[in-house]
């Protein structure tokens, strides 16, 4: 029997690019994906279900599905245009009800896999200069989306020691920049404008897009069981990641950063989600040998993600607009999905 | 292809059993793009050096380095020419003259590069913590030390008496702080590398200090805040920066090699004091022989 999956967050880049990249793998029998809103990516064979931001659907819907694998994407890792408390809601009571679903006696599920971010780590000037997965954080957390993401990885810490037979994954990625996924960086280097604080150049990493669902579809098809931080090859200077972009530095004040730079924000000229700042200040480094050792094979370095970037942003400028909006329709769906006028495997 | 982590492997416990490995599927290399050349545009490491103004800053240095320490090494040769080694020297001077001068030394005599270890406070400052990273600087912790010296085999520079040494008044020169908590060593054992100690004289003179101005260190945040007699000569702007025009003198010791297995998460705590006690009698019996010798401040 093949794998049946669940994905969360189907409307959302993460959980839309895992669920494509699931379709592909004859070994995942089932697709099911939930998701607050419309799929905005076409989808063969992935079931939707919407649902509430904090799932509080999901146990049901693991009962009657009888799905083995939770892929966990719906995970909020930038704070920009959303409150602290609809993280907490999101992230951690989102969490906390997969968990239990997840848990639940007699439960089907074998595996989890969480998508969390290195943001957990914090920045500070007291940080080794790479975090290995168990390494301590020392930077006072001061966000709310660092606390909410604490609070999710301790949730997940729990639920691996009341249910040792289950393999979970959690899966800590670094800033993501590729060729379509938009982010408060990625706005900004559209922009060519890069906020960066005066006097500062850390070095940071970023991890490709591509290179973020062939490690969540890794860890899931081989059952790695653990916490792995997910990263490119190497670190650049942030300043490089703007003269590689094409991008000019946008200099915010060394002191009192957060509050200087709000009339900037507001205006909408930059975007800085509040968690950044400690980085753009003292950069961050994760150390990804724990994943490499189990055998995933990167296809691009930290400086490879912002030439991805860069090469899709340049063609975007050359030929202008963007690729065609998707939208889901319910009834063609269900059509293609479950009309007994479909003759199946026509179409492939 | 598993990696069970301590006390919970995917095989073991009640219920279904997950298999190992699940019917094979080829990895599916559908990538629509060649691979990429190497886009980086600087030299910066993943320490934050960059060779390329490290060597702008040499030229420029070299000038004070020949003409104003007029600094001399004696064994320089017991500093190894590849793999990994620890240095530790005798720290002084408000705005310390020494660590530069031992860096810049090593890098035009033996053509490698090296790595000063100090006080994370230096990030913290603008343009300064970005400009010591570039020329070699990182923060003084235990995972950057290892993987410095025992995965890249690089040479790497620290002061035990960190901040405790530059920031005491003149009359308490050339009398070595506590080394720490001894961390310098175990960081060699745990890296399998020999600490090579280097005796300093000449940069206690270059910026003595008076006196420390403690309440205004605390109100902007400072390890300390020195008033030098340099502000007295130079004024208090360019007494910052100035040096007094002494001569610098290097004595490198033999290399102590500690007899453990390296690697390992704790060494024993007494053998760490020891070794770090000794290696602190060493060099301060060094300093008063250097200091018996040196007839002139200014000419050694």
């Amino acid at each position: 029997m093949g794998r049946r999956v669940l994905v969360t967050g189907l409307d959302t880049f993460w959980g839309g690019r895992m669920a494509q990249a699931l379709e592909a793998d004859p070994s995942v029998e089932m697709i099911l994906g939930l998701g607050t809103g419309e799929p905005r990516v076409p989808l063969e064979r992935t079931e939707f279900v919407r649902a509430d931001q904090t799932y509080s659907i999901l146990n049901r819907i693991v009962r009657v599905t009888q799905v083995d694998t939770i892929v966990h994407t719906f995970l909020k890792t930038n704070s920009v245009g959303i409150s602290g408390r609809m993280l907490h809601e999101i992230n951690v009571i989102g969490t906390l009800n997969l968990l239990a679903a997840a848990g639940a006696p007699g439960s089907s599920v074998r595996q989890v896999v969480v998508k969390s971010s290195t943001h957990i780590y914090g920045a500070s000037e007291k940080d080794p200069m790479w975090f290995r997965e168990e390494t301590r954080r020392n930077a006072p957390v001061r966000t709310r989306l660092e606390s909410s993401l604490i609070e999710v990885e301790a949730l997940v810490r729990d639920f691996i020691v009341d249910n040792p037979h289950l393999v979970v994954s959690v899966l800590r990625f670094a800033n993501v920049l590729g060729t379509d996924i938009v982010t408060p960086i990625s706005i900004g280097l559209r922009r060519r404008l890069l906020p960066c604080i005066a006097g500062f150049d850390p070095l940071v990493q970023f991890v490709e897009e591509d290179d973020v669902v062939r490690s969540l579809e890794f860890v899931t098809h081989q059952r790695i069981p653990g916490t792995f931080n997910v990263a490119g090859a190497g670190k650049l200077p942030w300043s490089e990641v703007a003269s590689i972009a094409g991008a000019r530095l946008f200099p915010l004040s060394p002191i009192s950063t957060h509050s200087l730079a709000a009339p900037f924000r507001w205006v909408g000229l930059i975007q800085v989600p509040v968690e950044m700042e400690s980085v753009m200040r003292f950069g961050r480094g994760v150390d990804t040998t724990r994943l490499i050792d189990a055998g995933f094979n990167y296809r691009y370095t930290s400086a490879g993600a912002v030439e991805s970037f860069t090469r899709a942003n340049n063609l975007r400028r050359a030929v202008g607009g963007s690729d065609p909006a998707y939208r889901y329709e319910q009834d063609v769906e269900q059509f293609f999905r479950h009309s007994p006028a479909v003759v199946r495997g026509s179409e492939s | 292809m598993h990696r069970p982590d301590a006390g919970r492997s995917p095989s073991v416990g009640t219920g279904t059993r997950v298999p190992s490995t699940l019917p094979v599927v080829a990895p599916r290399e559908e990538h629509p793009h060649p691979p990429l050349p190497d886009p980086r545009r600087s030299d910066v490491d993943e320490w934050g050096r960059s060779e390329h103004i490290r060597s702008i800053t040499r030229r420029l240095y070299d000038p004070l380095y020949k003409y104003w320490f007029r600094v001399e090494w004696e064994g320089l040769e017991k500093i190894p020419t590849h793999g990994g080694a620890l240095m530790v020297a005798n720290h002084a001077g408000a705005i310390p003259s020494d660590a530069p001068a031992i860096m810049h030394g090593i890098e035009k005599e033996l053509g490698r590069p090296v790595y000063g270890m100090a006080d994370y406070f230096f990030r913290t400052v603008p343009l300064v913590g970005t400009l010591w990273a570039r020329t070699g600087g990182l923060p003084a912790h235990p995972d950057n030390a290892y993987r410095l010296l025992h995965d890249q085999g690089q040479l790497a520079l620290v002061f035990p008496e960190g901040t405790k040494g530059p920031s005491k008044t003149y009359s308490d020169r050339y009398r070595l702080r506590r080394f720490g908590r001894g961390g310098f060593v175990e960081i060699a054992m745990r890296a399998g590398v020999p600490v090579i100690p280097i005796a300093v004289v000449g940069a206690e003179e270059s910026m003595p200090i008076l006196f420390r101005m403690n309440g205004l260190a605390k109100t902007l945040n400072l390890p300390y805040f020195p008033v030098t007699a340099n502000d007295f000569v130079f004024g208090p702007i360019l007494g910052k920066v100035a040096y007094f025009p002494v001569k610098m003198k290097f004595r490198v010791l033999d290399p102590v090699s500690f007899d453990v297995e390296p690697g390992l998460e704790r060494y024993s705590k007494s053998r760490v004091m020891d070794e770090a006690e000794q290696i602190r009698a060493k060099l301060q019996d060094t300093l008063h022989d250097m200091l018996r010798e040196r007839r002139s401040v200014w000419f050694g």
